[in-house]
């Protein structure tokens, strides 16, 4: 069968270096098998984060040959294998240990967006009712399974270390999520402009880019919260009829 | 001595899955002091997976579905062993949890009128299952998630419990704590708490082909087991009819069973609806017998039967074995599911797919290079779901030891010999709530108790203690797999006695193994060592399985003996319960079902 090395980058918060692992490639192999397979056969402590292999927990990002990954979705067949493959953590985060990185902040930003807050029931059962395609919008945006790929490949974060500034494109979907929710009634515009540092946003759509589970990210969720934004918090005729009306 | 860093609760949930998150919001909102730890990131756990749907009569597509219904089915599929007021509080309750959801943000899809949509699945009369597309699990947990993280909740995220503490006399012993150590930095760590909620799921690792991540070593099952809480139904594991089998890499990974909900057939080599062949009495008169009404029923013609593709998982998986057992098996011995040939019934039958099952959709096309849209998929069964657990009150969810109480699939007692489909999400909100406020009370009622500094020293030297052998030991990924490859043999879904008392053999072998495990590195992040500490609660849990399968001279549900083909009846009013017995060896019991109340009974009657 064939060979192919994996060049893994290995070593924690104070420094480390890329090591080079051989193992043995079989049909329908994806990069996170691989790390599988030299982790039980000659790298027993190689720390790497998983949980479903399918896709859908977003548990397993990378850099592998550069690019930001899952490693359970991307396939051994579509990469050159006579060449190393590089696996190394996502850059954007605190580098804990071998793949592993510090992600703890996306979950603290998250606290810091106003929670969903439903009107009133439209039935005496206290049920609501909502179109389907007023849902399929937000549908699209909770596709989002945390990868925090979109995080890593954003420059405001990655290049910048904006995080005290900027919730970064999940967050921004996040917050999507809940302004174009059909019964959510709570105001995020002014803190998406003033505490989450929507401006800062370039429209790069790199984030768009990586997204595994191709979630229009620029185009459907950050673009209309800008809108929101500049509609609600700098036009001049909107504002003289405050948002007070609107409520 | 002791390094642990200390903390107190008054309520602490083991595990971050929906039953986990649900039991921690019920008791936070009780005004108890929350904690929970989870061995993975929020909203990374099993829960996730899940992907047809949550089954709640709310009657929305079918006005004649109701609790009565919803119960008569759980019983009928769990073969009469489930707890019956379990099964009944499960039905009742379920409508009002899912609501609740929608009322946190969760976004169902929607009927015409606007409201929760729902779809067939299989072994429920009626369409039931509230649900995202084929993304039900990661919905669901979203939500909880989102809403519990302000809840004022303290989250632990990737850190494992080892060991419960107790106190008290034996006899008298009482749960007041637990320890475990981070992953990120390997340091220990002590919880006080008045209740402990065990939220871990399943046991899917104990075997080779699962769709159940690395996180699923029956945790809360050998933790119950080790503290003296008594396990039922252990002989239970639902293997899911339908994973994949090929490539290689993926094998094991679910198939909605939502595929079938939609219109997909199984098929063997030679292109025959192989399930036509064989419909069990108890499920004929509900059972379409012909091609065409099975496709009504799955475009919501009320008059129509379901298909026999839709009947209960055990029996599903179990005639996909025979198929490929009698060489009428797929190229990569699975069969076939195909949901393509819609196309010759409805229009945009691609684009419709896609709609209702995008993420089998891209699984396929991305992993398995096949566009399930134009082409059949191969699947075959897989270890997905344990039906067994710690055997606790149907009402409070505590476990035969005070303080300890259980939710979710490391819970037994609602499904019997088997699952339906979708009633693991609805059970995982029912009683995860259900735990969260008996535990809350309990904590309240008993408070703190006292940490045992022997127990704590003990249970950090044994979680240490790989280290000590860094040079000489066996690594754990070894055993592990030698553990998961004799039960995929011995105790799978065909058993038989003297493959399982082999089994036992094997796994005394595997638990000297386990014994003399040694780890590479150091604490930090160190998966090697996490399986290492891993390793005894499936050994635990494998033996458990092993003796009650044995104890259960019967085929009943997803246990099918080739040794008792047939049903027992005497074995039909009994429960297994295992327990660790005086001197440590394991103990197998049979005991009495839970009464049946007449109300009840005559719901059944009145169902069938």
């Amino acid at each position: 069968m064939a060979q192919a090395t994996f060049s893994i980058w290995r070593g924690n918060a104070g420094g480390g270096d890329f090591v080079d692992y051989r193992t043995e490639v079989t049909e329908g192999m994806v990069v996170l098998d691989a790390v599988h397979q030299i982790q039980s056969e000659s790298a027993n402590d190689l720390a790497v984060r998983w949980n479903c292999k399918a896709g859908k927990c977003g548990s397993c990002s990378a850099e592998v040959n550069g690019k930001p990954k899952l490693m359970c979705m991307t396939r051994l067949s579509d990469l050159p294998l006579d060449e190393p493959v590089t696996v190394e953590p996502m850059r954007a985060f605190p580098r804990l240990r071998d793949l592993v990185t510090d992600v703890s902040w996306n979950f603290e930003a998250k606290k810091k967006i106003k929670r969903f807050a439903p009107r009133p029931p439209d039935a005496p059962d206290g049920t609501w009712r909502m179109a389907q395609e007023d849902v399929d919008r937000v549908q699209e945006f909770r596709k989002c399974i945390e990868c925090f790929l979109c995080q890593d490949v954003c420059h405001v974060l990655r290049d910048h270390g904006l995080q005290e500034r900027f919730i970064g494109p999940r967050l921004l979907v996040y917050a999507a999520a809940l302004e174009m929710h059909p019964l959510d009634g709570a105001d995020r515009v002014r803190d998406l402009w003033q505490e989450h540092g929507i401006g800062l946003c370039n429209i790069t759509k790199c984030c768009t880019t990586v997204c595994p589970e191709s979630i229009t990210i620029t185009d459907n969720a950050i673009i209309p919260l800008k809108e929101r934004v500049v509609d609600e918090l700098h036009d001049p005729l909107v504002r003289l009829f405050s948002k007070r009306d609107r409520k | 001595m002791a390094e642990a860093v200390r903390r107190d609760y008054d309520v602490l949930v083991i595990g971050a899955g929906g039953a986990g998150l649900r039991a921690a919001i019920a008791a936070s909102a009780a005004g108890a002091r929350v904690a929970v730890v989870s061995k993975s990131l929020l909203g990374k756990a099993h829960t996730v997976m899940a992907e047809g749907g949550i089954a709640a009569a709310l009657a929305n597509v079918d006005e004649r579905d109701g609790w009565k219904v919803h119960f008569a089915d759980t019983m009928r599929g769990g073969q009469y062993l489930s707890h019956p007021r379990m099964a009944e509080l499960h039905a009742r309750e379920a409508p009002d949890r899912v609501r609740e959801l929608e009322a946190w943000g969760a976004l169902f899809d929607r009927t015409p009128d606007g409201r929760i949509l729902q779809r067939n699945f299989g072994g429920h009369r009626y369409p039931r299952l509230a649900h995202v597309g084929d993304r039900t699990g990661l919905e669901m947990i979203r939500t909880l998630q989102d809403h519990g993280i302000h809840q004022g909740i303290d989250f632990h995220m990737e850190l494992t419990i080892t060991t419960l503490l107790t106190a008290g006399a034996p006899g008298d012993t009482r749960v007041v704590g637990a320890f475990g150590y981070d992953r990120e930095r390997g340091r220990c760590a002590t919880f006080g708490a008045g209740a402990v909620i065990l939220a871990t799921g399943g046991i899917g690792r104990a075997y080779s082909i699962t769709s159940n991540s690395w996180e699923y070593t029956g945790d809360g099952h050998a933790l119950a087991y080790e503290a003296g809480a008594e396990l039922l139904d252990m002989e239970f594991v639902q293997f899911h009819p339908t994973g994949m089998v090929w490539p290689p890499s993926v094998r094991g990974i679910l198939v909605t069973e939502g595929v079938r909900g939609e219109g997909g057939v199984l098929r063997n080599s030679a292109g025959r609806r192989f399930m036509f062949d064989d419909i069990p009495a108890n499920y004929r008169t509900q059972t379409a017998d012909n091609e065409e009404e099975g496709w009504r029923y799955c475009q919501g013609d009320k008059n129509a039967r379901r298909p026999p593709e839709l009947l209960t998982r055990d029996h599903v998986a179990r005639c996909i074995v025979r198929e490929v057992r009698e060489g009428r098996g797929s190229p990569h011995g699975g069969v076939f599911l195909d949901i393509s040939w819609i196309e010759q019934r409805i229009p945009k039958a691609a684009e419709h797919i896609k709609k209702k099952l995008p993420s089998m959709y891209h699984q396929f096309h991305q992993l398995a290079g096949i566009d399930i849209t134009k082409e059949p998929m191969e699947v075959g069964p897989t270890t997905h779901y344990m039906m067994g657990g710690v055997r606790v009150h149907p009402e409070t969810q505590m476990s035969t030891l005070p303080g300890l109480f259980a939710a979710g699939e490391c819970g037994a007692g609602l499904h019997g010999a088997n699952r339906l489909g979708g009633n693991s999400l609805s059970d995982l909100l029912v009683f995860g709530k259900r735990a969260g406020e008996h535990a809350a009370e309990h904590a309240r009622s008993v408070g703190a108790g006292p940490i045992d500094e022997r127990q704590l020293a003990e249970a950090e030297r044994r979680a240490l203690a790989p280290f000590d052998r860094a040079g000489g030991g066996e690594g754990a990924y070894a055993i592990q797999h030698d553990l998961q490859s004799m039960m995929q043999d011995l105790v799978g879904i065909v058993r038989r006695a003297p493959e399982m008392e082999k089994a036992l053999t094997a796994l005394a072998g595997l638990r000297e193994r386990a014994a003399r495990v040694g780890v590479h590195g150091n604490r930090e992040y160190n998966p090697g060592w996490h399986t290492a500490l891993d390793l005894p609660n499936l050994l635990t849990v494998s033996e458990a399985v092993t003796r009650a399968a044995i104890e259960r001279t019967e085929s009943r549900g997803a246990q099918f003996r080739d040794d008792f083909p047939e049903k027992d009846a005497e074995l039909g009013k009994v429960n297994i319960v295992v327990r660790k017995g005086e001197g440590g060896a394991m103990r197998v019991e049979r005991v009495p079902l839970p009464p049946m109340p007449a109300e009840l009974a005559a719901v059944i009657e009145e169902m069938k």
